[in-house]
């Protein structure tokens, strides 16, 4: 697997990153480069091994449903929420105008 | 039910339509959070700093939310998933704080189910499988107000992190009537099981719909999904809508593009959402943050042991063991809500009344969907006034059963109770209709001798005449004889 300038360009918008092209030209080779070590791994035969989902074997936990059962993880914390919101009204966050 | 067919210039079109239904999951705390989900309560009131997506928190499951997931599962009947997994979809919109939502697409928590919808009230035969792709839970967004300010738009996080369950349907339906059909049923497929509480007008069901032409019988076409439609007749009018723009593009020598579409209501048409051309590519991983989920038996024991009859079974047996007509075991099956209302009242009658539930069912359900209905709306009273009680049906309706009141007596009685301040008991004992035989016969010879005239006529073959002397005699009874004893004896009086 390798990418190309298009393909950089392209990632970096879906995460929203401003990159150069310069910057892109750069990243092209880094990039291949990570991706062909990590390849190296298809070389592995796994025929038969479940792939792994955790390195810890661990079971998950479900929470009961409790509201604000755990204060640091609960709801009413308004101030908080909005403390560091570039523009906060009226309990609300604002953001610029997204209407469709 | 003929197909659904829509004329163009180059001949007849088929639609085909699939659903994608976000039902919001009854639960008093969020799928990864534990602040509260109740609808209505001030801006970002109920917001966590989990919710809020602040750096180093983390999501930790909510064991009803998957337990209302899995019952719904149940309940259409698919199976369940002993091992699903939470996938991260990637995006960027003001409405979601993390940058992503956790949901689940390689492995959903429910698989291929069905449910059976009816296309015609009236014919019981008129019914259509519609199959359902998965059911698999997610979170919900927050919600944008744009027209509260003339350069923001403002963002309420209260929905954030609200669980959801996206029940996907296949492409089945060819019709907006199957449409409709289909988001009504599981609807109240939804509201028998409570994992949803199936209010439209609060966004707590939401349908993205997906709409294709094609020539009848050929291959699918491109198909275009028109987001977050909030009710039966929205979702009815896109299919439509896209339908017909469809048409006409195709046939104008364009192309149907796969994209977002979003629905105007006020113009009753769809128009393209650009801001989401990129939006198919969500970069969707595994979610580092949870481990799989695993179920074991005892859990899915314990849904199924919780599932309530659902409205198929319970129509079923309406029909069956209680002997109700189609119609009258449809309505009282639509809403979970009456189907309760008339189990509690027959359960009541049948025991007051000493008999056996198939015996009264067929009173017991004209009572609530025809003769108390009727009495409710003419009086202006509510089916949750405290005097509509279970106690004052029962009676009502035991009364009536036994014959000791006339149904037309019931209903009179039923609307001086809700209206003014009788004893119900007094009245109903007060209003008791005779069977003694030999008072009605003695009001028969005298109405009879009043009107020889009449009883000539009658007797001459204008049998017409009949209701008139069963009426003079109801009056001399001043209301109280029994019907059907009036009948018999008049019949013998004039031979």
């Amino acid at each position: 697997m390798s990418v190309d300038t298009a393909t950089v360009a392209k990632i970096a918008a879906l995460a929203r990153l401003k990159v150069s092209e310069a910057e892109i030209a750069a990243m092209v080779p880094e990039l291949n480069g990570i991706l062909a070590w990590v390849e190296q791994l298809g070389e592995v035969d796994v025929t038969g091994v479940e792939p792994m989902t955790a390195v810890i074997e661990n079971k998950l936990r479900l929470r009961e449903d409790v509201i604000d059962a755990d204060p640091l993880t609960g709801g009413g914390k308004r101030d908080d929420v909005l403390a560091n919101a570039p523009a906060a009204e009226h309990g609300f966050f604002g953001v610029p105008k997204v209407i469709e | 039910m003929s197909e659904y067919r829509i004329k163009g210039e180059t001949g007849d079109w088929e639609v085909v339509i699939g659903l994608e239904v976000h039902a919001q999951v009854v639960s008093k705390s969020k799928l990864f959070s534990g602040s509260a989900t109740a609808f209505g309560a001030e801006p970002n009131s109920q917001v966590s700093l989990v919710d809020a997506a602040m750096p180093g928190m983390l999501p930790v499951l909510n064991k009803e939310c998957i337990r209302q997931a899995v019952r719904t599962g149940m309940a259409i009947n698919a199976p369940i998933n002993k091992w699903s997994r939470f996938d991260r979809k990637n995006y960027f919109y003001a409405d979601l704080p993390q940058g992503y939502q956790i949901s689940q697409l390689y492995h959903p928590l429910v698989g291929e189910g069905e449910i059976e919808v009816s296309l015609d009230e009236k014919n019981p035969e008129a019914v259509k499988t519609i199959g359902i792709e998965r059911i698999h839970v997610e979170q919900d967004a927050g919600k944008l107000m744009h027209d509260q300010h003339p350069t923001m738009s403002y963002v309420d996080l209260n929905r954030s992190g609200v669980a959801l369950m996206e029940i996907v349907s296949k492409p089945d339906m060819r019709s907006p009537a199957e449409a409709g059909a289909y988001l009504r049923k599981l609807r109240t497929i939804l509201r028998y099981v409570g994992s949803c509480d199936g209010n439209m007008e609060e966004g707590s069901m939401r349908a993205d719909v997906n709409v294709s032409v094609r020539k009848p019988g050929a291959e699918f076409g491109t198909r275009t999904e028109t987001k977050n439609v909030n009710s039966v007749r929205f979702v009815m009018a896109v299919v439509e809508q896209e339908a017909r723009r469809q048409i006409d593009l195709i046939e104008d020598g364009g192309t149907v593009v796969q994209e977002t579409r979003l629905y105007d209501p006020d113009r009753n048409e769809t128009r393209s959402m650009r801001s989401k051309e990129d939006a198919h590519d969500y970069r969707y991983f595994p979610d580092p943050d949870l481990l799989p989920l695993e179920l074991d038996e005892a859990f899915l024991a314990e849904c199924r042991a919780s599932l309530p009859e659902l409205p198929d079974a319970k129509r079923a047996r309406y029909e069956g063991p209680l002997g109700l007509s189609a119609y009258n075991a449809n309505a009282l099956t639509a809403e979970v809500e009456t189907a309760m209302a008339f189990e509690e009242l027959l359960a009541s009658v049948a025991k007051a009344s000493g008999k056996g539930e198939a015996d009264v069912a067929k009173r017991v359900a004209n009572w609530l969907l025809s003769e108390r209905a009727g009495v409710l709306s003419a009086n202006n009273v509510l089916a949750s006034d405290p005097k509509n009680s279970l106690e004052a049906n029962t009676a009502l309706v035991v009364a009536a059963e036994s014959g000791a009141i006339s149904g037309s007596k019931a209903k009179e009685i039923f609307a001086l109770y809700l209206t003014g301040d009788i004893d119900l008991a007094k009245e109903i004992e007060a209003n008791q209709q005779t069977s003694d035989t030999g008072a009605i016969e003695a009001a028969i010879a005298k109405i009879l001798a009043d009107n020889a005239d009449k009883v000539e006529q009658y007797k001459g073959g204008k049998e017409a005449l009949f209701g008139f002397f069963v009426g003079q005699t109801m009056k001399a009874m001043q209301g109280k004889a029994n019907p059907g004893v009036v009948n018999e004896l008049l019949k013998k009086a004039l031979g």
